[in-house]
């Protein structure tokens, strides 16, 4: 599995989405309707995921799915 | 048995106010994880796990120091494996070090504050998102009247005790959404070991000022504490509730 497909796992579970609609461009907040508490959840298990620190002030940036992707890929 | 198939799980429950509503819990169906700081007291958890067993109810004892995040992540870890998730912590772990500001240490104040204060951020930490996770949970904490009033001779405690209510506030306002909530009690005088060491002439100055004319029991907290984890108060959160005899209206 590539990044983007973990990633599309982790936030059909956490969000509760249907695959279909965690596209790269999807905004978590948009697109997906998460709240703040979500995208800490969310950041959470990418945390887990993929062992790496996401400090708060980065994950701010974090706005849609390829940025998590970009972050992430970036991060490993 | 309102809480059913509940798991939860008491800071300092191997005596006193923390045992006393360990077993109130129980039976009312809770499972119970009994939690106790040292070694010494596995002995008296143990025994409180046995009188769970006699009102049918399950319980394990687990030793954690709540000021030391490592081993509070480790009872965490241990209680979802032995009852899959955490539905009730009561935060009720606390100590006290009285002594007059002047003569106050620096120990005593980090003391008091660590185990107070710092445990109850711990162990909440640890449990949340267990209880995020679910949209469900309760978490109640053992706060004073003395955080509300203050007290001479108890700075450290009075901070530790009010700052454990603006924790509770905030814990309740961020947890809110998902279905958790977060209370504080606040006792006044309780009869506990706690309360034993005080001498007869505080004893007396203090009924003095209880218009119930009596001291509380653990009881009296252990029932305010069920309800709070009962179904019936799930629109309740951010709260304090006194229990204090009416000591400080
Ligand atoms: N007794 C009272 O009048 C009264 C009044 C108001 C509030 N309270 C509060 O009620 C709570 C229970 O007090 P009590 O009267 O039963 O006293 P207690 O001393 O009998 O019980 C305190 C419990 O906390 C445990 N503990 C201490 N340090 C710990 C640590 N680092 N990690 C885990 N557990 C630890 C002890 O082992 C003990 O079981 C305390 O938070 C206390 O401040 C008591």
């Amino acid at each position: 599995m590539d990044t983007l497909e973990k990633i599309q796992e982790i936030v059909v579970t956490e969000l509760g989405v249907d695959a279909d609609e965690v596209t790269p461009e999807a905004s978590f907040i948009d697109d997906l309707g998460a709240d703040s508490l979500d995208i800490v959840e969310v950041v959470m298990a990418f945390e887990e995921e993929f062992d790496i620190e996401i400090p708060d002030e980065d994950a701010e940036d974090i706005g849609t799915v390829q940025d998590a992707v970009d972050y992430i890929e970036n991060a490993l | 048995m309102s809480l059913k198939g509940k798991v939860a799980l008491v800071t300092g429950s191997s005596r006193g106010i923390g045992k006393v509503i360990a077993l109130k819990l129980a039976e009312e169906g809770a499972k119970l994880v009994i939690n106790y700081p040292v070694a010494d007291e596995a002995e008296s958890a143990q025994q409180v796990v046995e009188e769970i067993e006699d009102l049918g109810a399950e319980a394990i004892a687990l030793q954690a120091d709540v000021t030391a995040m490592e081993e509070v992540k480790g009872m965490v870890k241990e209680v979802k494996q032995e009852f899959d998730t955490i539905d009730i912590l009561v935060n009720n772990a606390g100590i006290t070090r009285d002594t007059l500001l002047l003569r106050m240490k620096e120990e005593d104040w980090d003391a008091v504050l660590d185990v107070n204060l710092k445990g109850a951020f711990n162990v909440t930490k640890a449990i949340s998102r267990i209880m995020m996770k679910q949209r469900s949970g309760r978490i109640i904490n053992i706060s004073s009247v003395v955080g509300l009033m203050g007290n001479a001779g108890q700075s450290n405690y009075a901070a530790s005790k009010a700052g454990l209510i603006g924790f509770t506030k905030s814990v309740a306002k961020e947890l809110a959404p998902r279905g958790v909530t977060a209370n504080a009690i606040a006792p006044g005088f309780i009869e506990t070991a706690m309360t034993d060491q005080l001498s007869d002439k505080v004893v007396e100055q203090m009924l003095s000022v209880i218009p119930a004319n009596s001291f509380g029991q653990p009881e009296d907290v252990a029932d305010t504490a069920l309800f709070l984890a009962s179904e019936g108060a799930k629109y309740i959160t951010g709260e304090v509730i006194r229990v204090d005899g009416g000591m400080t209206m």
